[in-house]
């Protein structure tokens, strides 16, 4: 996604236009072969391949959820044996100090309730969310078309690009890429400047 | 929601007073959750596709499939009420039946009478299709079956606190004005996150409206 910079239009990439899923995950896997530095798709909903058509992976919120669970799991018993066996030791009916069992249904509420709302947060976190900056570039792609974005190098004040790209990728050239997008089947090829705006 | 319920049915159950101390709270309290919660989507449901016109997508077929959830889980629902009864009986246990007798014929009787009708005998009426795909019948069934359930709740809390093993904690309980605003405080907020959803989120989701229609190409 282009970002926003305070200088002024610059080159942010080159968006193809697709008809259909179908249509989309035929060119993104061309788009993912051919090895672009950066490109993007966009549809109004999800579409089921379309991970694999990326060549994205796994998302790491699963070990977040994992770890968060985790941590409230063991949080609940460190403070309910801390204040019963510790801190205030009570003899209640007899009962041991340490009575794990009576534990259990605050270390399961702490667990899930931590898994959860850290599942949340890492959700947003890795979306980049809250979005005040970046700024959405066609109000279509929420409700009836897809796109792919082959995107351009955030270029630093001497013209070169701020993040090196990685070895083996192909280099950003915004004709090269217009027609690519053109051979791979999108219906309506335009260039996208850092404003967002055509 | 079945842990979660589980769990919270294990906040009763693991006190001894009785009432309290029972088993079946774990499956009671999920089915009576799985229960109220259909009550109340149907009843949200019923004003919602009016009022955003959703008719075509939350169809009478859709509530016609809730409601037959909601008369089997108050079935449900009412088979636990009978199989507590009939355990206080048949343990022998005097502080058990006592319990059980106190609360259909002790001073909160109408609270429980409330309960067994909302939920067990006014679902009943679903059995007839023509029931089942009235709006206005399915909207009232799922405000009393609401009611129903609060009061079931009201009572196994009450009931059993009221009479408990301490003769000198037996009182008779009216909520006070802090009781009555945090009932209230938790429709408040219930509801301030459904409206503020309602209004700034999209109400249906079309990637799983998409998913379930015919597409022209597969995949």
């Amino acid at each position: 996604m282009s970002s926003s910079t305070k200088k002024g239009p610059g080159l942010a990439g080159v968006i193809g236009y697709f008809e259909n899923t179908q249509n989309l995950i035929e060119a993104m896997e061309k788009v993912r072969d051919a090895k672009w530095a950066s490109f993007d798709a966009f549809s109004p909903f999800p579409v089921h391949g379309m991970d694999e058509a990326q060549g994205l992976k796994r998302s790491p919120i699963p070990f977040v959820t994992f770890a968060a669970g985790l941590t409230g799991f063991c949080l609940a018993f460190l403070l309910q044996y801390w204040t019963s066996a510790v801190d205030w030791p009570l003899i209640v009916g007899g009962k041991p100090f340490n009575s794990w069992p009576a534990f259990v249904p605050v270390m399961f509420e702490l667990t899930v309730l931590f898994a959860g709302l850290c599942t949340v947060g890492a959700m947003f976190l890795f979306n980049r969310l809250p979005n005040i900056t970046r700024k959405a570039f066609d109000p279509k792609l929420t409700r009836d078309r897809f796109a792919i974005v082959i995107e351009a190098p955030i270029l630093d004040d001497e013209g070169e690009p701020k993040v090196a790209p990685k070895k083996g990728t192909r280099e950003f050239d915004e004709s090269a890429a217009a027609d690519f997008l053109k051979k791979v089947g999108a219906v309506d090829v335009r260039t996208v400047y850092h404003e967002g705006w055509f | 929601m079945l842990s979660v319920h589980s769990v919270v049915s294990f906040d009763f159950a693991v006190a001894n007073i009785p009432g309290w101390h029972t088993t079946i709270f774990p499956p009671y309290f999920v089915a009576g959750a799985i229960f109220s919660g259909f009550a109340m989507v149907v009843t949200l449901m019923v004003i919602a596709r009016e009022v955003f016109d959703l008719k075509n997508y939350i169809t009478i077929n859709h509530l016609e499939k809730m409601n037959k959830i909601i008369m089997a889980t108050g079935m449900m629902v009412g088979y636990a009420y009978a199989c507590e009864f009939f355990i206080a009986w048949y343990s022998g246990n005097p502080f058990e039946k006592f319990a059980f007798i106190n609360r259909a014929f002790g001073p909160y009787w109408w609270a429980y009478w409330i309960m067994a009708t909302c939920n067990v005998v006014i679902p009943q009426i679903f059995w007839w299709k023509k029931a089942r795909t009235s709006i206005p019948v399915m909207f009232v069934v799922s405000l009393f079956v609401n009611i129903g359930m609060w009061f079931e709740r009201f009572v196994i809390t009450v009931t059993s606190l009221h009479r408990d093993f301490l003769p000198s904690n037996w009182r008779y309980y009216v909520p006070t004005w802090f009781d009555w605003g945090i009932t209230l405080g938790s429709f408040g907020w219930f509801f301030i996150w459904f409206l503020l959803f309602c209004r700034l989120l999209p109400v249906i989701a079309m990637a799983e409206v998409k998913g379930v229609m015919d597409h022209e190409q597969q995949h």
